[in-house]
């Protein structure tokens, strides 16, 4: 096995020299001037072509895409940075406004929770002067009670008695004598 | 049996033979690629420009990355004076990378593995990029070959130098592409060459490898059109702003 792929080396090997030999007996092809001419006329006619129908034709439109591409790329970076602006303008004037309205929606509230104030202020004094007039009116006609009271009682015991007396012992009692007692009777009762 | 590895840049007349006054330019595999190589890259921006919307689709968006990805070079490099240059070097780049990358599909054929076709494109630049030179300065262009502050007693060896350097760019710039794509394509031909006569049992490895060239070669397609570009783009600018 071995021996065979040693062998089959040597074999390749030797095949390499001739392979040489046989590049340097044949020479190289591109030495053999027999079909140069044919070369350069065709490079010239192919590569001519190219030339001319890259920079005329391809070429440029290549190049006019580029810039056309460039200044829309930078018409819309203007544009952006344009609205941008805009919009952070826009943005300022909107929170203005929301200051403002902030501010004057606090203003509001703080005038009507004034007024309200006041009105309740102003309603609670006049109630509480109409109540106090109410109370000492009251007061008046109470003291006025109070005073007119003892009399009236007196009057009515002085009556009382002097009834009570005439059914009793059926005699008219002298009723200057009865109001001495009476009152005697009341005065001792006010020291109670 | 695994074929020659120099054959895949073998060229061969497709049709009949055209001839103009004993000057042999049959349509060949060669031409052919140019050809497919022309269409490709024309179809792809057509398609990418058609519809020119804001909002790219995928193959608008490729126009357009490799649009500001060779504007960015030629301004990184030659400054902004290079900008009437853009479609030629846009152009260039955008071929010798198709013909590069096409060249990666299995069987087709790499126009870029060719010296002539190579030293065709350099010795243009040279030619243009001189003629630019001699236009812009004048004279004064000669100055690129005197560099200042050096002493005058080097100056005739520097001189020298500087011409036979400024010579050798066009060979340097079509040798450099075209030995980097015959040397890939012809190894990763040998290492398949190897994969068949190893058989299933020992041709493993150089599959593997095969498998790793293909990544770096797709690498090295790209640089190299990187590469031609970005060197062009380094003559225009010593053609437009003398540095020395």
């Amino acid at each position: 096995m071995f021996k065979k792929i040693i062998l089959k080396t040597l074999a390749v090997y030797f095949l390499f020299i001739n392979f040489i030999h046989a590049a340097e007996s044949g020479g190289m092809p591109q030495l053999d001037p027999e079909f140069w001419f044919s070369q350069i006329f065709w490079l010239i006619i192919t590569f001519g072509i190219l030339y001319l129908v890259l920079s005329k034709i391809i070429l440029p439109k290549i190049s006019d895409n580029l810039e056309t591409r460039k200044s829309q790329v930078l018409e819309n970076l203007e544009l952006a940075e344009k609205q941008r602006n805009e919009s952070e303008a826009k943005l300022k004037e909107f929170d203005d406004i929301i200051l403002k309205s902030k501010i004057e929606a606090k203003n509001l509230f703080n005038e009507s929770r004034k007024n309200l104030l006041d009105d309740i202020n102003n309603k609670r004094q006049k109630l509480e002067g109409e109540i106090d007039k109410e109370v000492e009116i009251i007061e008046a006609e109470i003291e006025d009670l109070k005073k007119k009271s003892p009399d009236k009682i007196n009057k009515i015991a002085i009556e009382t008695s002097e009834d009570l007396i005439n059914q009793l012992i059926g005699v008219n009692v002298n009723n200057s004598s009865i109001t001495a007692i009476v009152n005697d009777i009341s005065s001792k009762n006010k020291h109670l | 049996m695994a074929a020659n590895p120099m054959t895949q840049f073998n060229v061969y007349r497709i049709g009949p033979e055209i001839k103009i006054s004993e000057i042999d330019i049959s349509f060949t595999n060669a031409s052919l690629f140019m050809v497919i190589c022309t269409v490709t890259i024309l179809l792809i921006f057509n398609f990418g420009t058609k519809k020119n919307s804001i909002i790219p689709d995928k193959l608008q968006l490729l126009g357009e990355l490799s649009y500001s990805f060779v504007s960015k070079m030629i301004s990184d490099t030659a400054g902004t004076k290079a900008k009437p240059y853009f479609s030629f070097i846009f152009s260039l780049f955008m071929f010798v990378l198709f013909c590069n990358m096409l060249g990666m599909i299995p069987y087709t054929f790499t126009v870029t593995s060719h010296i002539i076709v190579t030293f065709v494109l350099a010795a243009f630049i040279f030619i243009g990029v001189t003629i630019i030179g001699f236009i812009k300065h004048g004279l004064g262009y000669l100055k690129l070959f005197v560099p200042s502050g050096v002493p005058l007693v080097l100056l005739p060896l520097i001189v020298v130098i500087e011409i036979i350097s400024y010579l050798s760019r066009p060979i340097s710039l079509s040798v450099r592409l075209f030995a980097n794509m015959m040397a890939g394509h012809t190894m990763m031909k040998v290492f398949g060459g190897f994969v068949v006569s190893l058989g299933i049992v020992g041709g493993w490895l150089p599959l593997g490898f095969s498998v790793a060239l293909t990544g770096l070669e797709i690498l090295v397609a790209f640089l190299q059109a990187y590469v031609f570009a970005i060197l062009t783009c380094i003559y225009l600018n010593d053609a437009l702003n003398l540095h020395h």
